[in-house]
């Protein structure tokens, strides 16, 4: 497989041609903060905490859903990008309706926790409170739209993993929700087929197990990965 | 552990009646006994607004500390260790809780905003509304305010008897919307957690106690929840 070669932070990283810029920095042994990123799902680009600087290109760029390209001079941690990254889980906040307090996911939460990694001590944004519902229509799982950061991954893991495509999200903008189905509740959807990957999959409380009360979500989010190195498994020969 | 050499009997005393004190508690006692030196107390105070008293119950969780914070600061105004009612002028450090829900919670946080040197957001409700925000959802997209609240609480959910409570002057109005503290006046400091725990409040006060800014990093200092 042909290598390029790009510069990171100063630090040169040789990868496989076709990499993303993200795969790049992980070489590198560089962490970026990630929500919207699942390893096993395609990249989408949707929570922009990966944003990094590309010299000669004026606009930052997502990692996750760039090309490494030979010989680009990459910053994935400047005092810009420390700031942009921080207002943008600020946002997540006040966008939505979290209250850490009585989450089912606390603890275990992808976003409570970028909130520390970033230094989040408060909000500078006002909170929207905006009016989304809950769907407990399913049997086994729930839905608490508060709670979602519209991040996508459950869209992904139905459509790409489990083939169901129940999910996806409707609308523009701030009134962009996640449907089930044709909009349809949850448990009325016959394409679902109660595996509860997409439970696994969301990174915050907005999908979880009914019996699970405050802070007993305890996914497993790689879960993901590993089902897709079963998927791509050559085939078994015939007996 | 060995406890730092004291001078004083107090101090002397207290690391010989618990030998297996923690390393937090070692370095409050050394602080304090250096203290016990020279330099004026600290006149710290605590405000209680819109919260359920769950960061003060965890301020109360400091246990022992408390002595030695009591030979360290003036505690000059707290609904849990003081009586006084009206808040004093020249405060140095204001620990509030809870969020700005009605007309008193925003009057005593203008008033100990302009008369306290440093105000800390302590608790999740003071930082983020929190629980108390929640009625927000009522005011929907700034529409209703307090009445939809009191319609909600007192009639819609009332067995048939429900009506508006009416007392003016009696007790304070709410306001149209619950606010984060630092929405309505500035804000020096913030302590999250739900209540953040007593560790929490010792790695914030300790530092200031020295005239330093506590390092407020990692889960242990800045976990919501």
């Amino acid at each position: 497989m042909a290598a390029l070669t790009l510069r990171i932070d100063g630090q040169a990283v040789a990868v496989p041609a076709g990499s993303s810029l993200l795969a790049a920095t992980r070489l590198a042994g560089l962490a970026l903060p990630v929500l919207c990123h699942l390893d096993g799902l395609t990249p989408v680009g949707a929570c922009r905490l990966c944003l990094v600087a590309i010299e000669g290109q004026s606009k930052l760029q997502p990692a996750c859903t760039s090309e490494a390209l030979e010989g680009q001079v990459v910053a994935t941690n400047t005092a810009e990008l420390r700031e942009l990254r921080r207002m943008a889980v600020e946002l997540f906040f006040a966008e939505g309706n979290h209250v850490c307090a009585y989450c089912v996911a606390s603890g275990a939460c992808e976003l409570q926790a970028m909130a520390v990694t970033l230094g989040m001590d408060h909000s500078r944004f006002p909170y929207q409170y905006p009016l989304r519902d809950v769907d407990a229509s399913h049997p086994l799982f729930s839905l608490d739209a508060n709670r979602c950061i519209l991040c996508s991954r459950c869209v992904r893991v139905c459509a790409e993993l489990e083939g169901a495509h129940v999910w996806d999200i409707a609308g523009r903008g701030r009134h962009c929700r996640l449907v089930a189905g044709l909009d349809q509740p949850w448990g009325e959807v016959d394409a679902c087929t109660s595996c509860g990957q997409c439970v696994e999959a969301c990174p915050t409380g907005a999908l979880f197990h009914k019996d699970d009360s405050t802070a007993e979500k305890h996914p497993h989010p790689i879960r993901a990965l590993q089902l897709r190195r079963v998927h791509d498994l050559p085939p078994r020969p015939d007996p | 552990m060995t406890p730092a050499p004291a001078p004083d009997a107090t101090a002397a005393a207290e690391a010989t009646a618990s030998p297996d004190a923690t390393a937090t508690s070692d370095a409050l006692a050394a602080t304090g006994s250096t203290a016990a030196a020279a330099p004026p107390r600290l006149r710290l105070a605590t405000a209680w607004l819109a919260g359920c008293s769950g960061c003060h119950m965890s301020f109360l969780d400091l246990d022992e500390l408390l002595f030695v914070l009591a030979e360290r600061v003036e505690l000059v105004y707290s609904p849990v260790a003081s009586d006084i009612k009206t808040y004093p002028e020249a405060v140095d450090i204001c620990l509030v809780e809870g969020a700005v829900a009605n007309t008193a919670n925003l009057e005593l946080a203008l008033q100990l905003r302009a008369r306290t040197a440093l105000v800390i957001s302590f608790g999740d409700c003071a930082v983020t509304a929190n629980v108390p925000g929640l009625r927000n959802l009522l005011n929907r997209e700034g529409r209703g305010g307090a009445a939809a609240v009191l319609q909600r609480s007192y009639v819609d959910l009332a067995d048939g008897s429900g009506r508006h409570p009416h007392a003016p002057g009696l007790v304070p109005e709410l306001l149209d919307q619950v606010w984060p503290l630092h929405a309505v006046i500035p804000v020096d400091l913030y302590l999250p957690g739900c209540p953040p725990s007593a560790e929490r409040i010792a790695a914030t006060l300790l530092p200031l106690l020295e005239g330093q800014r506590p390092i407020q990093a990692g889960p242990a200092m800045l976990r919501f929840g």
